[in-house]
């Protein structure tokens, strides 16, 4: 793979555009289509095509492994909290009415911080997978 | 009322926090703190609902047919019970058996799983909404294939495989049938669906998806034909882990599986059906063929698993025979069986711990050197069995009460011959550890305690010795455990009439 310019061209240009269309489909999804566990794809794939045009190496600088472990964990937590916020508030767990003054616009940060979580655990664990399997051994 | 989501929630936020520790001692500790809690909701729980109240909880405020539900009645409470207080020991055993067995990279990691496979298990227990079960049996069966791989030896590895494709065909199944259900019902609230049951009942898909959630949870609960992933699973398995899954994930989808048939679907509709006299049959070989391998086993892990298969069967007979005493029996044996088989696995985790091997040739003698653990195998072993004054004695009472009740001799003859098998196997257990030369002499020429072989820690010690007087204690003052079932009888047979059943 040395005479790769036509790909890592292509993919500078076309990498924006996923990860734009992903951020689309993130914050989109409670109107249509969509949501956390698509756009987290959808995300990862942005990092998967830079990963075979520019090496795994130059992917992982960009976005370390450790960085993925805490990011993985943080969307877990960002669920977990906005289900404990409304406990907090007097509502079940995950009541999004509670969150905000008005149960409409409770509704709608709930539900966008909720995909948020999602999206970020999906597109991390993704790309963990997929290091750890271009990855042969184990390096310390 | 919000302590019933606590313990989903509660896992939930910890098992990432845990992940990210880098000291395996600070897991340890915060896994510690998270099952005392645990188990400490739980206990609080089963109080509410001991005497047949019955908690809803709606999650995110939806009623019920739309949203998800959790419904906790005495059953599910004597389950949360079951597997919080049985993670709480099994982590107190954990510190040094893991410290041994696990590299320190992925204790933290470990732990999580660990954490994530009591959440997985609390939510098929606390959920009143059937794909929601369906989820959290996902989240319990993928933690618990990574639990496994983490095994000592290369072979941990294939056992999880297997465990793991057999455990994904199992879950397909069961979601098939769910969404056969629920095409069929448009509901995938349990008691939303039994109410509604006579308008779709006479639908084929509907026997078709009974079919199906069966079979997906009979190979998850690893009932006779279909539990050939279960011995390589727990014997390869880190010790800590067999000793957690041995007790609590089987337990887990046999509630599942009595769940869904007196909660779901009605009674009448699957009682005059083969399904009945398939359970108890599939039961009795289950009895006689687990024993059967279990003594042919020359390790102990791989005997108690054997046995584990053996002891499966007896509670499926319970369900089987269809009468209060069988389904009481069922109960308790859940929760006696937990008990007694934490005990022994945790006895073969002190000896891999101690003496690196589990092989009962290589255990021989080993008695006289460690006195403590071996006698707790020895208490739980006479359990196993069903000796009198010991938590094994009070399940097999109800379940051949119940078998003379509904006059199934064959069902007496199985029960009768799985106990002397158990004798048996038990024996071989006492007769190395006791009655052999000892091993490491003549190998080693070291004497023995001098190498190799350090002290047990205390941790193991006191969750052993913990779970070994339970045995007895359960034993002798049964009016908790029976109280527990009866109520859970009870509500289940409420609902709906348990037939040709005499109550107690």
């Amino acid at each position: 793979m040395t005479h790769n310019l036509i790909l890592r061209v292509i993919a500078k240009w076309m990498i924006p555009v996923i990860l734009l269309f992903a951020l689309y489909v993130q914050f989109h999804g409670d109107y249509s289509p969509g949501g956390g566990f698509q756009a987290g794809v959808i995300f990862t794939t942005a990092f998967l095509l830079h990963a075979l045009a520019y090496g795994r190496d130059a992917t992982m600088r960009i976005i370390p492994e450790n960085t993925l472990k805490y990011l993985s964990c943080l969307g877990v937590l960002i669920y977990a909290g906005v289900g404990v916020t409304s406990m907090v508030r007097g509502g079940n767990f995950l009541d999004y009415s509670r969150l905000a003054s008005t149960p409409i616009s409770g509704q709608h940060i709930g539900i966008i911080l909720i995909e948020l979580g999602v999206g970020i655990t999906v597109a991390s664990v993704m790309l963990l997978i997929f290091f750890t399997f271009s990855r042969r051994v184990i390096d310390q | 009322m919000q302590t019933t989501v606590l313990l989903v929630v509660l896992p939930l936020l910890f098992a990432p926090l845990t992940a990210l520790c880098r000291n395996g001692k600070l897991a340890w500790a915060l896994t510690l703190v998270l099952m005392l809690a645990l188990s400490t909701l739980a206990i609080h729980l089963m109080r509410d609902v001991l005497f047949g109240a019955v908690i809803h909880y709606e999650l995110g405020g939806w009623a019920p047919p739309w949203g998800i539900e959790y419904k906790i009645d005495s059953l599910n409470a004597l389950v949360c019970v079951i597997v919080t207080s049985i993670g709480l020991l099994s982590v107190l055993f954990a510190k040094s058996s893991v410290e041994k067995e696990i590299s320190e990279q992925v204790t933290a990691l470990f732990y999580a799983c660990l954490q994530l496979c009591v959440l997985g298990m609390l939510g098929i227990a606390l959920t009143g909404d059937i794909f929601n079960l369906f989820v959290f049996l996902e989240i319990s069966s993928l933690s618990s294939y990574a639990l496994i791989a983490m095994g000592r030896n290369r072979k941990a590895l294939t056992a999880a495989l297997e465990y793991l494709i057999l455990g994904t065909i199992g879950a397909t199944f069961f979601l098939l049938g769910v969404g056969m259900l629920y095409a069929a019902s448009g509901s995938l609230n349990m008691q939303d669906i039994a109410r509604r049951f006579a308008d779709f009942g006479s639908m084929h898909l509907v026997s078709t998806s009974l079919a199906f959630i069966v079979i997906g949870i009979a190979l998850k609960a690893a009932i006779f034909p279909l539990h050939s992933w279960l011995p390589k699973a727990y014997s390869q398995a880190p010790s800590v882990i067999s000793i957690f899954l041995a007790a609590t994930a089987t337990k887990v989808s046999i509630y599942v599986i009595i769940r869904c048939l007196y909660q779901v679907y009605p009674v009448d509709y699957w009682s005059s059906a083969v399904l009945p006299d398939l359970l108890t049959g599939l039961g009795c070989i289950a009895i006689v063929y687990g024993s059967a391998r279990a003594l042919t086993q020359t390790d102990i892990r791989n005997l108690l698993a054997y046995s584990s298969v053996a002891q499966i069967g007896y509670m499926i007979l319970g369900i089987g025979l269809m009468n209060v005493h069988g389904l009481m029996a069922s109960f308790l044996h859940l929760f006696n069986h937990a008990i007694m088989k934490a005990a022994l696995f945790m006895a073969a985790g002190v000896f891999f711990y101690r003496a690196n091997t589990t092989k009962l040739s290589e255990l021989a003698g080993l008695g006289k050197e460690m006195p403590w653990t071996t006698a707790a195998l020895i208490i739980a072993g006479l359990s196993l069995i069903g000796m009198p004054g010991t938590v094994g004695f009070v399940s097999k009472w109800y379940l051949l009460q119940s078998a003379f009740e509904t006059g199934v001799w064959y069902a007496v003859i199985a029960v009768l011959a799985g106990s002397v098998l158990a004798i048996l196997y038990v024996w071989k257990m006492v007769e190395a550890l006791y009655f052999r030369p000892a091993f490491k002499v003549a190998i080693h020429h070291v004497p023995s305690g001098s190498s190799g072989i350090s002290r047990t820690p205390a941790g193991m010690l006191v969750s052993i010795w913990l779970l070994v007087f339970s045995c007895i204690y359960f034993g002798i003052d049964t009016r908790l455990t029976t109280t527990s079932a009866r109520t859970a009888v009870a509500t289940l047979s409420s609902d709906i009439h348990i037939v040709s059943g005499s109550t107690p």
